[in-house]
């Protein structure tokens, strides 16, 4: 993406009204202030921002969310900036406000088991100051030691556990957020309900353009006395994937349930030695929670489904460094792709359990269409994958085919009767393809939710709904009802 | 398109032209419920039958007009239910109105209310036009969540027309025990439980009597048991004593004062106004049956952090809905206008002016 230049007159123009709302140390203009700020963790695209405000309470936010609005300037909320699909790439013709000096916990209530925190407070902070009490909040990303809840919010983040403990919409009960004129709005409740419209569920995954998330109370729950992990090594890939129906099959709902691919384990076996069967052309990793009578009955039955669908190696951790050790694999694979190839790129779709075997053998297919590696890591409990498209970005011709790549899968996740981004949100990198996922009128719809909230339409604009000039651009089809836009082609 | 949909979306579209306002309904069961009923009947029961269900994927796509009692019939027939336990309120009532209603029954606070399990919903807005939102995933964030915002809207954003719910499994044991605790310690007593992993699945208090249900493995419920004593009813007792808290047929419901819904946090300490109370969700949901002053109610309940409905009887010109703060009831307003522009919709269901 070519960055815009930013335009100094409107630039001084901004930045002497902001003065007014906060204090000048905290507007940064200078280009070595606000380079630290042009991408988040979709580093494939970068803009300057024009304006960097660090705004540290509810009043400031409103104060230079009130400026903005009145000059009719763009603002991209931003927490940690760990979010993977552009959501808080910035406009060099905006201010991009950032939560990261809130970061105060500012009640945690061990009997009510909630905590009330400002918005630039990490994920993983919030359960550390829950820990004292044996209590922890369940949705766990993999960038938990760094996202923050703000974000988390944005982007209705989930984790490895959310089949059992669901997502972020299903952990805050409560956000106040201000809303891009400048009013304060509290959506949700300390009470396990609201009246009126369920806005809270409208504002989480929002990606930032309906408020600004100014404080959140999230529910905290109590830690499992006992945690267990199987890994269960597989001899096809199909035979892994039919073993996750199973256990569902089977009245169990697991911790966690993830699925690799042999590109995968190999990949990170070289990197963290974790101890998988390189030799398995998929595994499983299981986990079972609870009491230690639910964990026992639990792991026995799921060992037992498992060898019945065809498991050609099970191991059961046997004490809590080694089901970290089990973890530590899955946990380090995107670090160990990066560490085989120049870039990658991880898609982010979801698909009905039963299409799993279909998908990975359609993605095999493509690798050999594109002549580019893509390993598979997956949370199989909840159907959400994550392939990882190897590629060098400093190839024209690998970063075209790579592109097609991820647009054919995209497509195929929408066709399965899925989506095209799980849990890392649609932001600036799958905009295009929410054009395939919804029709003209469903994305109008969206668009009128947004007016709902910003009717001017200045926060965080031209990310996650595309403008039906854009789609028209695209030019790809809508896609439904199991059709892809040639079904005379077969599936393989 | 089948002739059920045509039927509904022709009524919407014509309605529309002519400004008449429709009252969308299944089987009329959850009438009470609500601000004040308004236009035509449009009856949504046609419009019926579970489109896709695989218990290993966890999730159901059903048609509105289904019975709620043929929905979880066919759901435990593969060991699975709806784990938020919609309240029917009558044989007819339909998946269609329990989404649109919101309402949630006695696992509501340790397994999720039904916004919680909605996944996907396919609607005709008040245009009348076809719209699908969300799936039949477990995850997906692709645009807004206007599915979950459909639960609880009262049918005044759109006709729902289809909804995939995540499903759970039935859970093999199920043990409920009876103590005697006074309220103020109930209260305590149940917010403790719900710091300790006790597989808990329902409580309700009344009248110095509160019943505590454990539901999951074998093991865990009977380790669960030991710990929380008490006396244990007698599995038939405990289905008809949960059947009755759901439907609200037990006998503290059947009673002619106005009742009140106080949904609070749940450790807010006894409220201690005049009238019958019973009280569930671990202390998030009070009861109460009686003719208080509904501003004194909601000044209380909104203290407490938390909002009062007149739910049952009584005087709605009070407002059955706590009334919402200016800059959201905007928010409603417009999303009312983007979903149905001509206010077609059950007009004044949830709130009198919209």
């Amino acid at each position: 993406m070519t960055a815009r230049a930013i335009d100094a007159n409107r630039q001084a123009e901004v930045v002497a009204a902001l003065v007014r709302a906060l204090p000048a140390a905290r507007v940064l203009h200078r280009e070595e202030d606000t380079r630290p700020y042009e991408c988040d963790g979709l580093t494939a695209y970068r803009e300057l921002p024009m304006v960097v405000a660090l705004p540290e309470s509810e009043a400031e936010v409103q104060a230079v969310l009130r400026t903005c609005s009145a000059l009719e300037v763009p603002v991209v909320a931003r927490g940690a900036g760990t979010g993977l699909s552009g959501g808080a790439l910035p406009s060099s013709r905006g201010v991009l406000l950032s939560l990261a000096k809130m970061k105060r916990i500012l009640a945690l209530d061990p009997i009510a088991r909630v905590a009330r925190v400002q918005p630039g407070v990490r994920n993983l902070a919030i359960s550390e100051a829950a820990a004292p009490y044996d209590l922890y909040y369940a949705p766990d990303p993999s960038s938990q030691i760094a996202c923050s809840i703000g974000g988390n919010v944005a982007e209705n983040s989930g984790g490895v556990h959310c089949l059992k403990y669901g997502l972020t919409v299903h952990n805050v009960m409560r956000v106040r957020g201000v809303t891009m004129s400048g009013e304060a709005v509290e959506l949700g409740s300390e009470a396990l309900d609201a009246p009126g419209f369920d806005l809270l569920a409208a504002v989480v995954g929002s990606e930032g353009m309906l408020v600004v998330v100014t404080e959140a109370t999230v529910r905290l729950v109590p830690k499992p006395e006992l945690a267990r992990c199987i890994l269960a090594s597989f001899g096809d890939v199909e035979k892994a994937g039919d073993a996750v129906a199973q256990v569902i099959a089977a009245g169990i709902i697991p911790a966690g349930l993830e699925m690799m691919d042999q590109p995968a384990t190999r990949a990170v076996e070289e990197f963290v030695h974790a101890g998988y069967d390189l030799d398995a052309a998929a595994i499983l990793l299981a986990e079972a929670d609870g009491t230690p009578e639910e964990v026992a009955e639990d792991i026995a039955r799921m060992r037992a489904v498992l060898e019945k669908a065809g498991a050609t190696g099970i191991r059961v951790s046997r004490d809590e460094a080694e089901r970290l050790t089990f973890w530590a694999g899955r946990k380090a694979a995107f670090p160990a792709v990066g560490r085989i190839s120049p870039d990658y790129i991880c898609m982010d779709g979801t698909i009905p359990r039963k299409r799993l075997a279909e998908m990975l053998r359609a993605i095999a297919r493509l690798e050999q269409k594109y002549g580019l590696r893509c390993p598979n890591v997956f949370h199989a409990g909840d159907g959400n994958l994550h392939p990882l498209i190897l590629f060098d970005a400093n190839d024209p011709d690998q970063l075209r085919r790579t592109e097609r790549f991820v647009e054919e899968v995209l497509e195929l996740s929408v066709a399965f009767g899925g989506t095209i981004t799980g849990e890392h949100g649609v932001g600036i990198e799958k905009i295009n393809q929410m054009c395939l996922q919804f029709s003209p009128e469903e994305l109008e719809r969206f668009r009128g939710v947004k007016r709902a909230f910003d009717p001017a339409g200045l926060l965080n604009p031209e990310k996650n709904v595309p403008s039906l000039h854009r789609c028209a651009e695209y030019g790809r089809m809508h896609v439904r009802g199991g059709k892809l836009p040639h079904p005379e082609l077969p599936l393989f | 398109m089948s002739d059920a949909l045509t039927t509904l979306a022709e009524a919407i579209r014509a309605a529309r032209a002519a400004g008449t306002p429709l009252r969308v309904r299944g089987g009329g069961t959850k009438d009470f419920y609500g601000q004040g009923l308004a236009g035509e009947v449009l009856d949504t029961r046609d419009y019926a039958g579970i489109v896709a269900y695989e218990p290993t994927e966890l999730v159901v796509t059903v048609r509105c007009g289904t019975r709620l009692a043929d929905l979880e019939a066919a759901l435990a027939r593969a060991d699975q239910m709806l784990a938020f336990e919609p309240p029917h309120f009558g044989a007819a009532a339909t998946i269609g109105g329990a989404v649109a209603a919101g309402l949630s029954g006695p696992r509501r606070a340790t397994a999720g209310a039904l916004r919680d399990f909605v996944l996907g919903v396919r609607i005709l807005d008040g245009r009348g036009q076809d719209l699908t939102f969300g799936g039949q995933v477990m995850k997906n964030v692709a645009g807004y969540d206007v599915s979950r915002l459909m639960a609880g809207s009262l049918g005044t954003l759109g006709v729902i027309l289809e909804a995939s719910l995540k499903v759970l499994p039935i859970p093999t044991a199920e043990a409920t025990l009876r103590l005697e605790l006074p309220e103020e310690r109930a209260i305590d007593t149940m917010n403790r439980w719900a710091g300790r992993p006790l597989p808990i699945s329902a409580t309700a208090w009344h009248a110095g009597d509160l019943a505590v249900r454990l539901s999951g493995a074998e093991a865990a419920v009977r380790a669960a048991r030991e710990r929380i004593g008490g006396e244990a009813l007698a599995p038939a007792d405990a289905v008809a004593f949960w059947r009755g808290i759901r439907e609200q047929t037990d006998p503290f419901f059947r009673t002619d004062a106005p009742l009140w819904r106080l949904s609070v946090p749940s450790a807010t300490p006894a409220l201690g106004i005049p009238g019958d109370q019973l009280i569930e969700w671990g202390g998030g949901l009070r009861w109460l049956a009686a003719d208080a002053d509904a501003r004194m109610l909601r000044v209380r309940a909104g203290q407490a952090g938390g909002h009062a409905t007149l739910f049952r009887g009584g005087d709605k010109s009070a407002g059955v809905f706590q009334p919402l703060g200016s800059p959201v009831a905007r928010i409603h307003r417009n999303l009312k206008a983007e979903f149905d522009p001509n206010g077609v919709l059950n007009r004044g269901r949830m709130y009198p002016d919209w």
